[in-house]
């Protein structure tokens, strides 16, 4: 379960650069929930998610996650909990080291890094095994630098680093924004699946309509730092595309379809 | 010798990304403190440690100006290394060198043994370089070491994996600058005195000794790497003896040194650019030849 409770984030504060990127936002994730986030550009989506993260401490306001405030905790010390998929691909692997090692590394998420071998022969079985899900053949590269992967393999194999470790929360930020129609959709159908099969508490950010129609119990829609309409369950799954477009209109926000 | 002080760089450079100045000083930190604790009567092995140690506690401040008070690579490495200037004249009891004399060392043994003092160092340096690699190469294996690499290649991906990268960078640094104080721990007992002025260009010559041996060796696997910049540091000594021996004057050795890093730092930069040239130029006759169909 995830809570925040009237957060408010600005950048610049006193600058004439001054952006008040959240305002007095709440919102509620009860677990197994999937919920898409839209909204234009620079409405504060990222700004949200990287809050969650940790990434920004919010100015006032509260992150509870499974009943820990987290508030003030480090990226790196809540990071047990959350998985994360971001936008660009370079972001989220290791190029320089193996897809094995990449995965050893996100096996001891949240956990102290010892001197102990840092990929042991035992977990290969596993990472084969998690890598044939993907049905990219990537189980039979264990030892292939990340680097050599293309664009769409690097954020399934994120994506799948996300997850090794049960995340409470995932958190995805237009993670197929930067790949062709096909790959994406791979990519977002394997994002599904995995989020169904493990019962995964998610926000996912994206900017394509009908994804954000088909994919998900629960829509917000966000404009200036704030939610400005929801949808859940049944009235969500009835919303059409012309619908949504409407409703960003009638917000004030610029129409990405 | 210098082997060792390229595989420091090698850590700081290649695995943190981190281009580290400290070196210069800590170079002379461990040189320094070997020379004062064998004049003192110290055994040699135990100069080594505390050369080593040295060393760590000289990374170590670098890392936390580093990470704690933000203050960037290169500036808090010149920092620490302008402090240790200072240090270091103090750790010599406010001299600016000391000469070992009828102290043992650690090649006394082997030279006692009949060795001549060229072989008796190549045998101490190889056996401290091959240590230090076999070390070096486990410790970037384990899940620590692993940690300290992702941090360098990719700081947002190792935050979001739980990685607390300011740990892994004051850990790399402390780790690649014990590295150097043990080279120079080793330095002092090899040449004999220790010099406040030793470590000039250390770090130019630590670059020029990893690039030259990555370009000729590879860099395919970590061990393949740790090698390559070893060996690196060798075909440097050698192309220098060379050049000194061609008749160029050893003052301009470090002018030589320099230009050899900056075509070196180039060469990836230059070979793009020579391909798009050449791209261009195909791309024009093309045209021109397809001008004079029409
Ligand atoms: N690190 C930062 N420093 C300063 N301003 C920022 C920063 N991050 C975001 N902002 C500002 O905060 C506002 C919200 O940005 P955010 O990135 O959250 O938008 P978004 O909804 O993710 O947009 P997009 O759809 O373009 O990704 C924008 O006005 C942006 O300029
Ligand atoms: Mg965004």
């Amino acid at each position: 379960m995830l809570a925040l409770s009237r957060v408010n984030k600005t950048f610049n504060a006193g600058t004439v650069n001054e952006q008040h990127a959240l305002r007095d936002l709440s919102l509620l994730l009860e677990d197994g929930d999937f919920v898409v986030v839209v909204g234009g550009n620079g409405s504060g989506k990222s700004t949200l998610l990287n809050t969650i993260a940790g990434v920004y401490t919010p100015d006032s306001g509260q992150v509870v996650l499974d009943g820990r405030d987290v508030t003030w905790i480090a990226e790196h010390a809540r990071a047990r909990s959350i998985g994360r998929v971001f936008q660009d691909p370079m972001r989220g692997t290791a190029t320089d080291m193996t897809i094995e090692e990449n995965l050893a590394l996100a096996l001891r998420r949240g956990t102290r890094r010892t001197l102990a071998a840092g990929t042991k022969r035992s977990e290969r079985a596993t990472f084969r095994e998690a890598l044939a899900r993907l049905d990219l053949g990537l189980e039979d590269r264990l030892t292939t630098k990340v680097g050599l992967l293309s664009g769409g393999q690097r954020q399934a194999l994120t994506l799948l680093m996300a997850t090794l470790v049960k995340p409470q929360i995932l958190l995805l930020d237009e993670h197929t924004a930067a790949l062709d129609p096909k790959t994406a959709k791979k990519v977002l159908d394997l994002s599904a699946a995995l989020i169904e099969e493990d019962y995964l508490t998610t926000l996912m950010v994206t900017h394509n309509m009908s994804d954000a129609i088909r994919f998900g119990n629960r829509l917000v829609m966000m404009q200036e730092g704030r939610i400005v309409f929801e949808a859940s369950g049944t009235v969500k799954s009835a919303l059409t595309v012309g619908e949504l477009v409407d409703k960003f209109i009638s917000v004030g926000s610029e129409v990405l379809v | 010798m210098w082997a060792i002080v390229t595989m420091g760089i090698y850590l700081s450079y290649r695995v943190l990304d981190v281009a580290d100045l400290s070196v210069e000083g800590s170079i002379v930190t461990g040189a320094a403190v070997a020379a004062v604790l064998l004049v003192d009567g110290a055994n040699p092995y135990l100069a080594l440690a505390a050369a080593t140690l040295a060393g760590a506690v000289a990374g170590l401040v670098t890392g936390i100006l580093h990470t704690k008070l933000k203050i960037p690579a290169l500036l808090a490495g010149i920092l620490t290394m302008i402090a240790l200037y200072s240090v270091n004249i103090r750790i010599m009891g406010g001299t600016s060198n000391v000469s070992l004399l009828r102290t043992d060392t650690l090649l006394t043994p082997l030279l006692d043994a009949g060795m001549s003092k060229n072989n008796a160092a190549i045998l101490a340096g190889g056996v401290a370089v091959i240590a230090v690699i076999a070390v070096i190469c486990w410790f970037l294996q384990t899940e620590f070491g692993c940690a300290l690499r992702a941090t360098g290649n990719n700081p947002f991906m190792s935050k979001a994996q739980g990685i607390n990268i300011d740990t892994a960078r004051i850990a790399g640094l402390a780790l690649s600058n014990a590295l150097v104080g043990l080279a120079g721990g080793l330095l002092v007992q090899y040449q004999g005195f220790a010099d406040v002025q030793m470590g000039v260009g250390a770090i130019v010559i630590g670059l020029a000794s990893l690039i030259i041996g990555e370009v000729i060796f590879g860099r395919s696997s970590l061990l393949r790497s740790m090698i390559a910049v070893a060996l690196g540091a060798i075909v440097y000594r050698v192309i220098i003896a060379m050049v000194l021996e061609a008749g160029m004057a050893a003052t301009d050795l470090k002018l030589f040194t320099a230009v050899t890093v900056a075509v070196a730092l180039y060469l990836p930069t230059g070979r793009k650019q020579l391909a798009q040239l050449r791209r261009r130029i195909v791309a024009k006759r093309a045209n021109a030849a397809g001008e004079g169909d029409a």
